[in-house]
């Protein structure tokens, strides 16, 4: 997973996308992640790095990754590469 | 640094809920940074908002419309160089474009007014009824369209192309119908309005993008500046929308302009599929009403097309900012009676 080229992430959670101009408000869980996939963080990784800082259950911590990232990709955010 | 003064004829002085370009056109040419621009507007409706902005605007006259032919055009514009000179013309309007292609080696040999127009040919190539062979000649994808006369023919067409359909107008409007019944209401009230022949065109799914270019009429694409657009009104208008970063857009536009060696300021309409692929669903002739946008994009298209009208070479731009918007708004003009009787008695204010 790789964030698309280009795609502005600021810290208050306002996302850019200037390839179809669409922008976001995402929460501080979807910074946290966004920040670690930019930082080229495998998806393993990051899961870990959720369960971690959120004190989460493998279950719980990979449900929520997994619909974060497929929203992210329907939104043409990130691809498989 | 010294600004050059010039004085500059622009038409599209309808700054309404269907904009013209000429207002943007003119806030272009008025932040020029090397040239002084004196803005003569041309109209030909005694309330379009333009004729009444003293401070973009700094005299009008009333043109004859485009039906009245280029003769009559011609008339009138010697009137208005007897007045004043008139270095440059920017004709803003599709409908009015033909008369000033038809007349513009007399307005620069016999009026000295340069204008910055393609010719007949590469002019009618674009036209929307020859949009199939466009897309062929210049490698760019169209969606299939047929040009009808009646209103059955569309009962014809139903054989091969699946509703929704797009019922066109040959200069403006579109419509998107999903059955019979909504098509011919379409294509009377198209006919009705532009008259024939009507646009039927295969209905693509997608994203629309739009670019605002201009092309030196040698082979070059001095700018170009794609725009998405965030919200549309009800007469499919963009009323606030967004420049974008598009490095595939940006390449079939160029080898468009390129290819096609058009000379002047233009517009291409494309739907973006969700495979990305780009069709491109018109070209217009002329600068959109969006074009200032290209200026706050760090592409200032008006002041480049002037020049290039002025004989000078202009390098072409290599840069533009994504991520600017536009918005609109509506703004109450309060105008004397006196003044609007001067344009409607007179023809001039």
């Amino acid at each position: 997973m790789k964030i698309r080229k280009n795609i502005a992430i600021s810290e208050n959670g306002f996302i850019f996308n200037p390839m179809t101009g669409d922008s976001f408000s995402v929460n501080e869980t979807g910074v946290y992640i966004l920040q670690k996939l930019k930082d080229g963080g495998s998806e393993e990784t990051i899961l870990q790095n959720l369960m971690d800082e959120y004190e989460l259950d493998t279950y719980t911590a990979e449900k929520d990754l997994n619909d974060f990232l497929s929203m992210l990709k329907s939104y043409q955010l990130i691809t498989n590469e | 640094m010294n600004k050059r003064k010039i004085t500059v004829a622009v038409t599209g002085l309808n700054n309404i809920d269907s904009p013209g370009p000429g207002i943007p056109v003119i806030r272009g040419l008025k932040e020029s940074e090397s040239l002084d621009v004196r803005i003569v507007g041309l109209s030909y409706e005694t309330l379009e908002p333009g004729i009444y902005m003293h401070d973009l605007v700094d005299k009008v006259y009333q043109l004859p419309l485009p039906t009245a032919g280029s003769a009559m055009l011609k008339e009138r514009l010697k009137y208005i160089v007897n007045q004043e000179k008139i270095d440059v013309l920017i004709p803003n309007f599709d409908a009015e474009l033909h008369n000033f292609i038809k007349i513009q080696d007399e307005l620069k040999t016999e009026l000295n007014i340069a204008t910055f127009l393609p010719s007949q040919a590469v002019f009618d190539e674009r036209q929307k009824s020859e949009l199939e062979k466009f897309g062929e000649k210049y490698g760019v994808k169209v969606p299939e369209s047929y040009m009808i006369n009646q209103v059955l023919e569309i009962r014809k067409l139903e054989e091969t192309m699946d509703y929704p359909m797009v019922i066109k107008g040959r200069y403006y409007d579109a419509y998107i119908a999903s059955s019979y019944e909504q098509a011919s209401t379409y294509f009377y009230k198209v006919v009705a309005k532009w008259g024939y022949p009507v646009i039927v065109q295969e209905f693509v799914t997608g994203t629309e993008v739009n670019v605002t270019a201009i092309g030196d009429g040698k082979g070059s694409c001095i700018g170009a500046v794609p725009m998405r657009k965030l919200y549309i009104t009800d007469k499919g208008k963009a009323w606030s929308g967004i420049s974008l970063e598009d490095d595939e857009l940006m390449d079939i536009s160029r080898r468009v302009i390129e290819n096609s060696k058009w000379r002047g300021g233009c517009e291409l309409e494309f739907i973006k599929t969700k495979n990305d692929e780009y069709y491109l669903l018109e070209m217009n002739p002329r600068f959109p009403a969006w074009v200032y946008l290209a200026n706050g994009c760090g592409q200032n298209h008006p002041e480049a097309l002037v020049k290039m009208a002025l004989g000078e070479e202009v390098q072409p731009f290599t840069d533009y900012q994504s991520g600017k918007m536009f918005i609109r708004y509506s703004y109450d003009q309060i105008v004397d009676i006196s003044e609007f009787q001067q344009i409607s008695t007179m023809g001039e204010r």
